[in-house]
């Protein structure tokens, strides 16, 4: 088998590299595991029941998939053979950080639907991931056979909920990219990028491929109303028809990177390393992204990234991104599941796995060439927003604890590992309470340090409502004076800016559009000094001397205030600075970084307490899958929290209740809901951003942060900051 | 009461009658050495000397917070604030006297010998030809420019400059300076400078000072010995600013800048 996949490694045009995405429990990982079993990967027995993608004991336990896992397979079509690079992804949304880093790697999706759920709040997101990653989706519709079991459909009626869930599906993708889905993008029955058919029985059908085999939806309903899906499954075995439709309508690497590289890359195309990326050139330079790290038991860390260019050998000597010490790579590899086969070598157009990058980290740039241009950084569609502190139970593992926590964020990028300055202690912030939940089990059994965890604390941010300044800072040598005017970014903007579509190594021109068109005036989206998360510096200033050189400490200051801001030393969010004057000492040691950065801080900060500074919390949207009869019990458990119900969607007997909540007020929801509804609710949770927190509620959680974080309970005044 | 008093430039001889009896006076002794430093003696020297206790203090608590000990001081006690050089051309001082003026504390100067007086004696380059002065600071993201405009501007009013070298933990040498300069220089595309004459002084007010003119590439390479030092880049010389910088600096006979 190997030997099958190095050889065609090196023949793009038979590479499909794909990732398989869907809302949680639609399926995913056993329809991975049936490819793998169908491709001779797995025996058949234990495919689906093994749940073969999930390698971690804790993924098997708890049913779901916590990491994107990879492997490598071969497929016979049409006489020749095909190289599939597989990509698993976790569908829970605590974990959609590894699904974004998975579309970096892959240049196809499988979108898995529950034929019976329909399109679901993570279907959408996942769909808009690989859209914005410029991956192109198909669309496989599994579960049919619980149509007939369980909705007792009739084939006309199965029909018909086919085209409704297609349409939805590309209504979705219109909405998302409507350039992309005009180029072709649209999935269709009669092209056969939309395939149907039950993952776990092991069988799917494409309308191409029923005229050819003359399968019915009859036959369809007859297969699965008289547990005959066995039968169906080897006349039209699962494997063959979605590996055929992956060969037949994603795109291989040679068409994939030409596309997608411009997207992904802000870099010069006509450099060496740009045109070596856009015709996946194996002979030109290195440009190796890091998409997963993880961890090997014998050999360390292992890195593994999409090769765009280039060919990765053993001893090569890479640059990563952002280090100054080249990097040897000790070991090439390809994954087979969890393992992880050694190769001589690696041609661009593949994800590799290597060893010997102890630089990297998810996300890093790797490159046989210094100084290169790096990827765009990954965005996540969700952000950090529950915090544990951690600590080792035994005070001697403390020094086991730190390199520990260096690991796990190394690892998984969507977590967030600081140091409570006042008290010392390890925190970490994650996805949620799930996510912080596997993370800490993680430390404990894999890594082998006993730690106790804090009670989950939310991530808060601040925010301005109002209009200040220009407001004065002068530099602790009083040589220096910076003026800032400060206010709220329309709401457009922080989309954009949170989205990631704000980029200072984009042309100008093209980023002052997009801003105007958000609602940023003219002279405003013209002037942008910088971009910090959600939050932008505007240097409104004309002509003034020594500028230029001092702009870099101006930036540090800005970010320094929006990294901590003054009420509760949260992150800003969607706050507009405007620098509008500045005078400087002419003499370089006059206006250092001791005097700039303060002088910028105190002001900004002064004029944030001035400007109407709010407290934001993080909302989350909840849908409950239960019975008619419990519903009440369901939106009790929205009501009670805060939370508001926004939509009630019955299918037959089952009603879907849709509705928004605090993330502070979901801690416990898991147990609480089992209880109030015997049960037999499922439910999902999607990140729904930043929003002001009650008036009524926000000197409260401002005293509690002040308490927490060890700062004066009385509140910071201008003046405080500005003498 | 506030007097500020210069301590001349070397050690703790070079202080001023007048400033002496004004720290017999002091009820509080205040020095700050980060502007400047006395590279012939230390504060337990000078201790030692006054038969006083001195208060030293940091940028910080100059800067941003003389409430905290100068200024809340000198509303009811005679205080003095010691300070190498004179005491009012490091610029923050200028700065410190107006806040405590505002706050209505009478405040007295007591001149000291400076560096940009002494670089007239040991050089012979006379005070009134010279133009504006400029610091060569250490780099921090990037390479100032300030200090080449200074020099190119000056040069087209054909006047003479004076460039301070940073301190920070240690004192920048003539040759860390003249190699930042020509940085400056080579980015712009240009490369007259490195062939015209200057003058590097090292150790102004010691019993030992240093004083060479030549092309600045060579005294980068010059070995200028101990710290403090200081260049200057002369425009066209005077006959007896020429003769002067023969007898007393090495300068060739044709040390006349093309």
């Amino acid at each position: 088998m190997v030997e099958r996949v190095t050889t065609l490694m090196d023949r793009p045009e038979y590479i499909r590299n794909i990732g398989i995405v869907a809302h949680i429990d639609h399926g995913k990982t056993t329809l991975s595991d049936n490819l793998l079993a169908g491709a001779g990967m797995i025996s058949k027995e234990l495919a689906g029941t093994q749940l073969f993608m999930d390698f971690d004991e804790e993924e098997q336990a708890r049913g779901i998939t916590i990491n994107a896992a990879n492997v490598s397979m071969v497929h016979e079509f049409l006489g020749k053979e095909y190289l599939i690079n597989l990509i698993d992804t976790p569908g829970h949304v605590d974990f959609g950080g590894d699904v974004t880093r998975a579309m970096r790697a892959v240049d196809g999706a499988v979108v898995v639907v529950d034929a019976v759920e329909g399109t679901m709040p993570q279907t959408e997101t996942v769909l808009r991931q690989a859209l914005k990653e410029n991956v192109k989706p198909i669309l496989f519709i599994n579960k049919v056979d619980r149509l007939v079991n369980e909705l007792k459909l009739d084939p006309q009626a199965m029909m018909g909920k086919f085209v409704n869930l297609i349409n939805h599906v590309n209504k979705l993708i219109r909405g998302m990219n409507e350039k992309l889905f005009n180029a072709g993008w649209k999935v269709k029955v009669d092209d056969g990028s939309v395939a149907f058919g039950s993952a776990l029985y092991n069988w799917a059908l494409s309308v191409p491929q029923m005229e050819k085999t003359k399968i019915t939806f009859k036959d369809v309903y007859e297969y699965c109303a008289n547990n005959k899906q066995k039968e169906l499954a080897e006349r039209s075995p699962l494997h063959e028809i979605v590996l055929n439709m992956v060969i037949t309508h994603l795109p291989n690497p040679l068409q994939a990177q030409k596309e997608r590289v411009p997207v992904i890359w802000h870099g010069d195309k006509t450099s060496n390393e740009g045109k070596a990326m856009l015709t996946c050139d194996q002979h030109g330079p290195v440009q190796l992204m890091i998409t997963d790290i993880s961890i090997d038991p014998h050999a360390g860390e292992v890195a593994t990234g999409r090769l765009f260019s280039g060919s990765l050998e053993r001893g090569q000597e890479l640059s990563v991104s952002g280090m100054p010490n080249k990097n040897r790579i000790q070991q090439v590899g390809i994954f087979m599941g969890a393992e992880r086969i050694e190769v001589e070598r690696i041609p661009a157009g593949n994800i590799a796995a290597v060893t010997g990058l102890r630089d990297a980290m998810v996300g890093s740039t790797v490159s046989s060439l210094k100084g290169v241009v790096a990827f765009e950084s990954i965005k996540h569609a969700s952000e950090p927003v529950v915090t544990v502190a951690v600590e080792a139970e035994n005070m001697k593992d403390l020094p086991k604890l730190v390199e520990v926590l260096r690991q796990v964020s190394k690892e998984d990028p969507t977590l967030r590992v600081t140091i409570n300055e006042e008290t010392g202690e390890h925190l970490i912030s994650g996805m949620g309470e799930l996510h912080l939940e596997i993370i800490a089990h993680k430390i404990e059994r894999d890594k082998n340090v006993q730690i106790a965890t804090s009670e989950p604390i939310v991530v808060y941010r601040e925010t301005v409502q109002g209009h200040a300044g220009p407001v004065e800072g002068k530099s602790p040598n009083r040589h220096n004076r910076f003026y800032f005017e400060i206010e709220a970014l329309p709401s457009d903007v922080v989309t954009l800016l949170k989205e990631g579509a704000i980029n200072m190594n984009a042309p100008e021109t093209e980023r002052r559009a997009v801003l105007m068109e958000a609602g940023l005036e003219k002279d405003e989206a013209r002037n942008i000094a910088d971009v910090f998360e959600s939050n932008l510096l505007l240097d409104m200033t004309k002509g003034i001397q020594y500028l230029r050189e001092t702009m870099e400490l101006i930036i540090e200051g800005f970010r320094e205030a929006m990294k901590t801001g003054p009420l509760t030393r949260e992150p800003c969010e969607g706050i507009k600075v405007k620098l509008v004057d500045v005078t400087l000492h002419e003499d370089a040691v006059h206006r250092g970084p001791a005097q700039v950065i303060p002088a910028v801080r105190s002001a900004i900060f002064a004029a944030i307490l001035m400007a109407k500074d709010v407290v934001l919390e993080p909302m989350q949207k909840v849908f409950i899958s239960v019975p008619q009869t419990l519903m009440g019990s369901a939106t009790q458990q929205i009501q009670g929290r805060r939370g508001q119900i926004l939509d009630l969607d019955s299918e037959g007997d089952t009603v879907v209740v849709v509705g928004k909540t605090p993330v502070a007020e979901m801690f416990g929801f898991a147990g609480d809901l089992r209880s109030a509804t015997e049960g037999r609710a499922i439910w999902s949770t999607e990140f729904l951003g930043f929003e002001v927190l009650a008036q009524s509620l926000q000197p409260e959680i401002v005293k509690q942060i002040r308490q927490r974080k060890g700062l004066k309970a009385e509140l910071p005044k201008p003046h405080d900051f500005i003498g | 009461m506030l007097t500020f008093v210069g301590l001349g430039l070397f050690d703790e001889d070079d202080i001023s009658l007048k400033g002496l009896k004004a720290i017999e006076n002091a009820e509080a002794i205040y020095a700050e050495f980060y502007t400047s430093k006395l590279i012939g003696t230390t504060i337990e020297k000078l201790e030692e000397f006054y038969k006083r206790e001195i208060h030293l203090l940091s940028r910080d608590d100059v800067e941003q917070a003389p409430d905290k000990n100068i200024l809340r001081d000198s509303k009811h006690k005679n205080v003095a604030f010691l300070t190498a050089g004179d005491a009012m051309i490091s610029t923050t001082h200028v700065a410190l006297r107006i806040r405590a003026h505002n706050e209505g504390i009478t405040t007295r100067i007591i001149h000291g010998a400076s560096i940009a007086t002494a670089v007239c004696g040991l050089t012979g380059l006379q005070n009134y030809r010279f133009g504006k002065s400029a610091t060569l600071a250490f780099p921090y993201r990037g390479i100032s420019d300030v200090p080449y405009n200074t020099v190119t501007v000056n040069l087209r009013n054909d006047l003479h400059t004076l460039l301070f070298l940073d301190i920070r933990e240690e004192f920048m040498t003539l040759g860390q300076g003249i190699e930042l300069l020509l940085h400056s220089e080579h980015e712009k595309g240009r490369d007259r400078l490195a062939s015209s004459l200057a003058v590097g002084i090292a150790r102004a007010g010691s019993v030992s000072p240093t004083v060479r003119a030549d092309t600045l590439a060579k005294l980068k390479e010059h070995d200028f010995g101990p710290p403090p030092h200081i260049l200057v880049l002369p425009a066209s010389l005077h006959f007896l600013e020429q003769e002067a910088l023969q007898t007393f600096a090495g300068a060739q006979n044709d040390g006349d800048r093309g």
